[in-house]
């Protein structure tokens, strides 16, 4: 096999997510003249006159027919306009740059829990079928995807911070005791470390400690599940006997010969996975009071802020797209049997 | 249908999982049915001097900031969470069954299409998606209704297309089209019949998605709006007190929740079992 296999299939595969961001586009643009009513009057907002809500008119194109209404939306979104938030008075677009180190700093962390815990618990469950290992695993995906995520968050506030004392006050990134670092990557954690400013990165880090579990807790299911039915199925299979039959260490077997190549199906899971994540992250960011982008929606659907809301919904989509996207092309960089087949 | 019960028996006495499950399902039906007539207070009548009252025998579950019984709210609050999820499953099993139908069956620009409207809902994460939905459809608990369903649609008409499209030229199709039957016949009366027991598991696992994402959505201040008592607003509303120590307000409804969609998704382990003993973990 050669590199230019290896490229062939990458670029094919960037190819077939143009298909899902055009329908991302017509989605969010079908939402967003939707509105019940005008919708030129829901994006001037409630204190708009009679010359705003014209203007808006005109700078949305809501005067025109709906293909050169289309047309408009879409060069808008390429130049990335995603309109101006009414209740900031920021454009949509900088409002979530800003916001977004935010949501991502936790979800990362969370992934990393989340990752960290479900695959040796289901590579535990899978070698030891039945015993109290498999019977934890059992447990932990069944409640794992009934807990709805808000309830485990504001329990585990309960239990650490009122309780037990042990964790800071659910309000967002930092105790206002602290400076927020010096931005470089907008992750406080990183950003702190950079500064060498070691109090300040414990004091993010404990703030994150919660929120991230809380979320890695719901997305802990599918993963452990997947891992357990993908180990136990590479386990069965013929080449792992002859592998134990050569007398091949227990470790090799396990981690080298099958761990390896239960790896796909526990891969594309880890798109549902970011699907559930970026959802959920909304909920533990308002039950934190986290500063991200989830809260900031939050907030403009209270006031029917309507270009911030569907701002997100697109930023949220192409996000996950591109997430998607990362693992594919990881995944084909680093099979190698990928590109043997063709 | 005596071996059915005989079935059914079996598998709810060798599973007791599944018979608590069972159980537990009759006992959200009853409280979802006559739940507000045999709860022991009134679920909006507040009292000034009951405010946040710690559980005890008089309340079991505490009362809430304007002194409502907890207890009695979460009981009253079944129906509404239930009717939210029963009818955004109906109407997403029902439009992604036929759907999916038509695409298995037919192929071709059918598949296509429906494949599209699939993949594009898919693309988007789907708890987003339905705020999205809610966002621009106006806030009210029927547009909660209509975005849960519009966010299961993929998995049911995914699942039909292939159950249809297996069964597509099994013999027993081939003969009834023999025997003179129209394609819309066929597909009607032979096909989609047959591709019911596995919808129904997916029915009753999604069960449990649909009450976490409607409470997921009024927690969050979409759709249902206070007084009315709901799981998920519930939460949110108690939300504010478990940092001052007052859990019971928030707990008590976040278990009820918890125990619902716990029960829809146990009980669909259970049918498949019932349906389809292969396929049992």
């Amino acid at each position: 096999m050669n590199r230019n296999d290896k490229l062939r299939i990458i670029f094919g595969r960037l190819m077939q997510a143009i298909p899902s961001i055009i329908g991302i586009i017509i989605v969010t643009f079908i939402l967003t003249r939707a509105l019940p009513g005008d919708p030129a009057v829901y994006f001037a907002g409630p204190a708009a006159t009679e010359k705003s809500i014209q203007e808006v008119r005109v700078s949305l194109g809501l005067d025109k027919g709906w293909l050169e209404q289309f047309w408009i939306y879409a060069t808008s979104l390429a130049t990335g306009d995603l309109g101006v938030s009414v209740s900031t008075g920021l454009s949509v677009k900088e409002e979530l740059i800003r916001r977004l180190p935010a949501s991502l700093e936790l979800t990362f962390l969370a992934l990393i829990f989340s990752v960290g815990v479900a695959l040796p618990l289901g590579i535990a469950a899978a070698t030891r079928p039945n015993s109290w290992v498999d019977q934890l695993c059992r447990l932990v995906v069944t409640a794992g995807v009934s807990l709805p995520v808000f309830f485990t968050g504001l329990f585990m506030v309960y239990l650490f911070y009122y309780i037990l004392g042990i964790a800071p006050a659910p309000l967002g990134r930092l105790d206002i005791i602290y400076l927020s670092p010096p931005t470089v990557t907008g992750f406080y954690t990183i950003d702190a470390l950079l500064d060498g400013d070691f109090e300040t990165f414990g004091a993010a880090f404990r703030q994150l400690i919660l929120p991230a579990i809380t979320l890695g807790i719901f997305t802990l299911a599918p993963l452990a599940r997947m891992t357990r039915g993908a180990m136990l199925q590479v386990l069965s299979s013929d080449f792992i006997r002859t592998a134990r039959a050569s007398g091949l260490k227990r470790s090799t077997v396990l981690y080298s010969y099958a761990f390896r190549n239960a790896l796909l199906p526990i891969l594309t899971t880890l798109g549902m996975v970011f699907s559930f994540m970026l959802g959920s992250n909304v909920l533990v960011e308002k039950v934190f009071a986290w500063p991200g982008i989830g809260s900031f929606a939050i907030e403009a659907l209270i006031v029917s802020d309507y270009a911030a809301v569907q701002g997100f919904v697109l930023a949220m989509a192409i996000l996950y797209v591109l997430l998607n996207l990362t693992i594919d092309i990881v995944y084909t960089l680093v099979d190698p049997r990928v590109g043997l087949e063709s | 249908m005596s071996e059915f019960f005989k079935h059914l028996r079996y598998v709810l006495t060798e599973n007791p999982v599944t018979l608590i499950a069972g159980t537990m399902f009759v006992l959200l039906v009853i409280a979802a049915f006559i739940g507000p007539s045999i709860v022991p207070y009134d679920p909006m009548a507040s009292s000034a001097s009951q405010s946040l009252k710690p559980p005890s025998w008089e309340h079991w579950f505490g009362t809430d900031q304007l002194g409502r019984d907890v207890f009695s709210r979460i009981v009253v609050a079944t129906r509404l969470d239930l009717a939210i999820a029963v009818s955004a499953v109906a109407i997403s099993f029902i439009f992604g069954s036929v759907l999916g139908s038509l695409a298995g069956f037919f192929g071709g620009w059918a598949d296509r299409i429906v494949g599209r409207i699939t993949d594009t809902i898919m693309a988007f994460p789907l708890f987003v998606l339905a705020m999205g939905i809610v966002a621009a459809l106006g806030n009210s608990v029927e547009n909660i209704v209509y975005a849960t369903a519009i966010i299961n649609l993929p998995f049911y008409a995914r699942m039909s297309r292939t159950e249809v499209n297996i069964r597509r030229s099994a013999d027993f199709v081939l003969a009834a089209r023999l025997a003179g039957n129209s394609s819309l016949r066929l597909l009607a009366t032979q096909i989609y019949p047959n591709t019911l027991p596995p919808l129904m598991v997916q029915v009753s696992l999604n069960m449990g998605w649909a009450i976490l994402n409607a409470a997921g959505l009024s927690f969050i201040g979409l759709g249902v709006r206070p007084p009315t008592a709901e799981w998920g607003i519930m939460v949110a509303e108690g939300a504010g007190y478990i940092v001052s120590g007052e859990w019971w307000l928030a707990i008590f409804p976040g278990l009820a929740l918890m125990l619902a969609v716990f029960t829809f998704n146990l009980l669909g382990d259970g049918l498949r079992d019932l349906i389809d003993p292969r396929r049992r973990t």
